[in-house]
């Protein structure tokens, strides 16, 4: 599309035009697709017919790596250059690419850990890709890794394809809502509270208790959030529940609106996620078809519907207050808190948001009973639990196990030890958030009390494996490469110290390291951890602290 | 009125009305926490995290320029942790941008001990000055990101939106639309922008012609 010939675009704004502010990153996404950046008098329409001033307009645009105000070549892709990638052939595949016409990004870990070295060429996620020309039919499509000891949050995946409205239905789906939709709000909240369900996206917080918090807290309107913002290197567990099983996810969004009285839910699909933002969105239109969203929910007086949306490239956007800036048509930064979102979300309102796979497991609290589901897990961590294996073992892929199996259950059992030849070093729990680790904790039990003794965060249910062959120097360089990339710069400590811990861990890798590097790594990282805005940067020196423990002598200079 | 609430500040009993910062009932108490990106007529957003202080049952420091006091609150303002965080953030601070205009800030490095060259090869924020108007001149790398005159600029104070952001995280720039030079954006030459920023980045034209020896 030549970029002087703007009515493509008016053809898109006059449609987002009653948002406001709000149909922002829509309306950019919607100009990049067009014409390929955006350039300046798209910028100044797009303010003007939404009424943003225009260096704010600038501002959001900057902010997001998948806008761009440059022109790029007709083809773009990413490549994965996170851990994962990088040990499975990812620097040797960017190398043949320089020599073609091409425009590469090398992008943050794509969620696609289970086929690495991963791509994604013109929207299309590719797997195993070799050094070759590149089209869209480089490497393989990849198709879903699933394994474990149950399979409750994943009946319906590893089929290669979406779970569709009437399969859903036919394998017992919404009848929790259909059942809830008979009870009140408050007994649905009581339920939920008495499994024990606690989130899945990082922070562990009681279910229950934030659905609680939003129901009693007042405001002209209540909103639902789905978070499939999943960008923690090392995570594909989300996506491939919203690829596979689009209705466990909206079945789960449905039942909290009704809990907390929303009418309103947005669905927030990381933007690199093409295929989980299009199998959603065909989800939501077949429910609304079906009658299970809009004016009256399955016949209801009850009324709910949801918008999706696409992030537009920024990890930071998980942290829920940073996603209700993304919504609302703003720079991704975190928002101070308290307050918090049950209380002060989305447009200020109470808000409930949750992780895809929590929501998941809400229909199937309802459907199982809370004994059943309690009969599953530890005491203190009943349920179910998804965990994504990448790395040097014979097998990854997403396992689900109940809560309380060991470790060593997880990689020797299920995910086949280690790959041939090699033995254990380490292993990266929790995600780049996380912390390593090795042999001696094989037989800690997958729970959040064991992790907790053990001093390893579960996070967002990570489990990257490296053997004796990995340069963990390497590795830690990387993670903090992510960091530095997705820091949003908003406070001094992540803003400046993920930049230094970069910079320093690059000497180290290099082995070029000085002497006083180890003291000034543990200092930012510390500074990082106690005085971040947010989790972020809480999280951001947190492997790195624990490599310092673990392996002094990684990080001696001279 | 509501009844006020009761903490002790580094062991010294405080009493303060519901809604008030720490820093403030601290300050009202004649302890000063020290700031840098605060300022008492623009919306605190906590962002240099100078101000943090240690407060009993927190897992991480906490701002005291937005955290509000509470009945029984213990803070400590002078921690080993606190005091490691204050002189780590001062010294990215030096390693990143020119403080040399910025006096308030090397008075806090010599307080807390901060070694303007600990971090050897960092990477500094050193862009070309701008001057694109007859009012001020902009030299960003002075600039510490505070955001004042981003907020002066928009709903702080004037409403004009003539400045935003570029980039993000550590390479994050003061910028207007598509770079356009000033008098081609929304600025109506206010200069409150200059008056609220606090090192020297921006500055009124006449006076940088002064120091440049361009004028008499
Ligand atoms: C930097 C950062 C990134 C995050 N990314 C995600 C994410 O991708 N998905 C997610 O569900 N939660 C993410 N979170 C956690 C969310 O802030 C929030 O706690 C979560 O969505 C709440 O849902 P839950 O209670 O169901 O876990 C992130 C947090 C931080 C600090
Ligand atoms: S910790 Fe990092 S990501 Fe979070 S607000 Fe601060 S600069 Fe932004
Ligand atoms: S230019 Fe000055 S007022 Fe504006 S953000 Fe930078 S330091 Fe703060
Ligand atoms: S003064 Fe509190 S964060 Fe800057």
């Amino acid at each position: 599309m030549p970029e002087s010939d703007l009515s493509p675009l008016h053809a898109v704004l006059e449609e987002l035009a009653s948002q406001g502010r709000a149909a922002l990153l829509p309306a950019l996404h919607a100009a990049q697709d067009l014409y390929g950046h955006i350039p300046e008098p798209v910028a100044f329409e797009i303010g003007r017919v939404l009424r943003v001033p225009l260096a704010e307009v600038h501002g959001v645009i900057d902010f997001y790596a998948l806008f761009s105000r440059e022109p790029a070549a007709k083809t773009v892709i990413q490549v994965c250059n996170d851990p994962v990638c990088a040990m499975a052939g990812s620097e040797e595949f960017l190398k043949t690419l320089r020599r073609q016409n091409v425009t590469v990004h090398q992008a943050p870990c794509l969620g696609l850990c289970e086929h690495a070295p991963a791509i994604i060429v013109r929207e299309a996620q590719r797997g195993h890709v070799k050094p070759g020309k590149i089209t869209e039919t480089i490497g393989e499509a990849p198709r879903s890794l699933l394994g474990g000891d149950i399979a409750l949050l994943t009946r319906n995946c590893g089929t290669g394809r979406a779970t569709a409205l009437l399969e859903y239905e036919a394998a017992g789906g919404y009848l929790a809502l259909r059942k809830v939709l008979t009870l009140p709000p408050d007994q649905v909240i009581a339920e939920i509270k008495a499994s024990g369900l606690v989130g899945r996206g990082g922070a562990a917080f009681p279910t229950g208790l934030k659905w609680e918090g939003a129901a009693k807290a007042t405001g002209e309107r209540k909103f639902v959030v789905c978070n499939g913002d999943e960008a923690e290197p090392g995570t594909f567990k989300d996506r491939v529940i919203m690829e596979e099983d689009p209705h466990g996810v909206l079945e789960g969004l449905i039942i909290a609106a009704y809990a907390i009285g929303a009418n309103k839910g947005y669905l927030f699909i990381r933007g690199e996620y093409h295929r989980a933002f299009k199998t959603m969105a065909v989800a939501v239109a077949e429910a609304r078809a079906g009658g299970h969203l809009g004016a009256s929910v399955l016949g209801s007086d009850f009324a709910f519907d949801v918008e999706v949306r696409r992030g537009a490239g920024a990890y930071v956007c998980g942290e829920e207050t940073a996603l209700f800036e993304a919504i609302e048509g703003k720079r991704g930064f975190p928002r101070v808190k308290p307050p918090f979102p049950t209380t002060h979300g989305l447009f200020g309102m109470p808000t409930v948001i949750n992780n895809v796979e929590t929501l998941r497991n809400v229909p199937l609290i309802l459907t199982l009973g809370t004994a059943r589901y309690r009969s599953l897990g530890t005491e203190k961590s009943p349920g179910p639990k998804l965990f994504c294996v990448s790395g040097d073992v014979a097998r990854p892929g997403l396992y689900e196990v109940p809560f309380g199996v060991t470790i060593r259950h997880l990689l020797e059992d299920l995910a086949g030890g280690i790959r041939k030849g090699h033995r254990l070093q380490a292993i990266l729990f929790g995600g780049a958030a996380g912390a390593f680790a090795t042999e001696k904790d094989l037989d800690v039990r997958l729970s959040f009390e064991d992790l907790r003794a053990a001093g390893l965060p579960l996070g967002s249910g990570v489990v990257m494996v490296f053997d004796e062959s990995r340069d963990l120097r390497d590795i830690l360089l990387r993670l903090a490469r992510f960091f530095a990339h997705e820091s949003c710069g908003k406070c001094y400590p992540c803003q400046i110290g993920t930049q230094r811990q970069m910079e320093i861990l690059e000497r180290i890798a290099a082995g070029g390291a000085l002497l006083s590097d180890a003291a000034c790594l543990s200092d930012v990282g510390w500074t990082m951890t106690d005085a971040s805005l947010c989790g972020l940067g809480q999280t951001a020196a947190s492997a790195v602290i624990s490599a310092l423990k673990l392996w002094p002598r990684l990080f001696e200079g001279r | 009125m509501d009844t006020p609430v009761q903490l002790t500040i580094d062991d010294q009993a405080v009493s303060a009305a519901p809604g008030t910062t720490i820093h403030k009932a601290a300050r009202a108490a004649g302890i000063v926490i020290p700031t840098i990106c605060y300022h008492d007529y623009c919306t605190a957003n906590a962002l240099c995290r100078i101000c943090v202080v240690e407060v009993e049952g927190s897992r991480t420091l906490v701002p005291a320029c937005v955290a509000f006091v509470a009945e029984g609150m213990r803070v400590r303002t002078q921690t080993e942790r606190v005091r490691r965080a204050r002189k780590n953030i001062l010294e990215m601070l030096a390693s990143t941008v020119d403080l040399s205009e910025a006096p308030e800030i090397l008075a806090l490095m010599k307080e807390y001990g901060a070694d303007a060259q600990r971090f050897p090869g960092a990477l500094k924020r050193d862009p070309p000055l701008v001057d694109d108007n007859p009012m001020y001149i902009r030299d960003y790398a002075k600039c510490i990101l505070c955001w004042r005159c981003v907020q002066v600029c928009a709903s702080d104070a004037q409403y004009t939106y003539a400045i935003n952001f570029e980039k993000r995280g550590f390479h994050t720039q003061i910028s207007t639309f598509f770079q356009r030079p000033m008098p081609l954006t929304t600025c109506v030459f206010c200069g409150q922008c200059v008056g609220v920023c606090p090192t020297g980045a921006l500055k009124s034209r006449r006076a940088w012609l002064l120091e440049q020896g361009m004028l008499e």
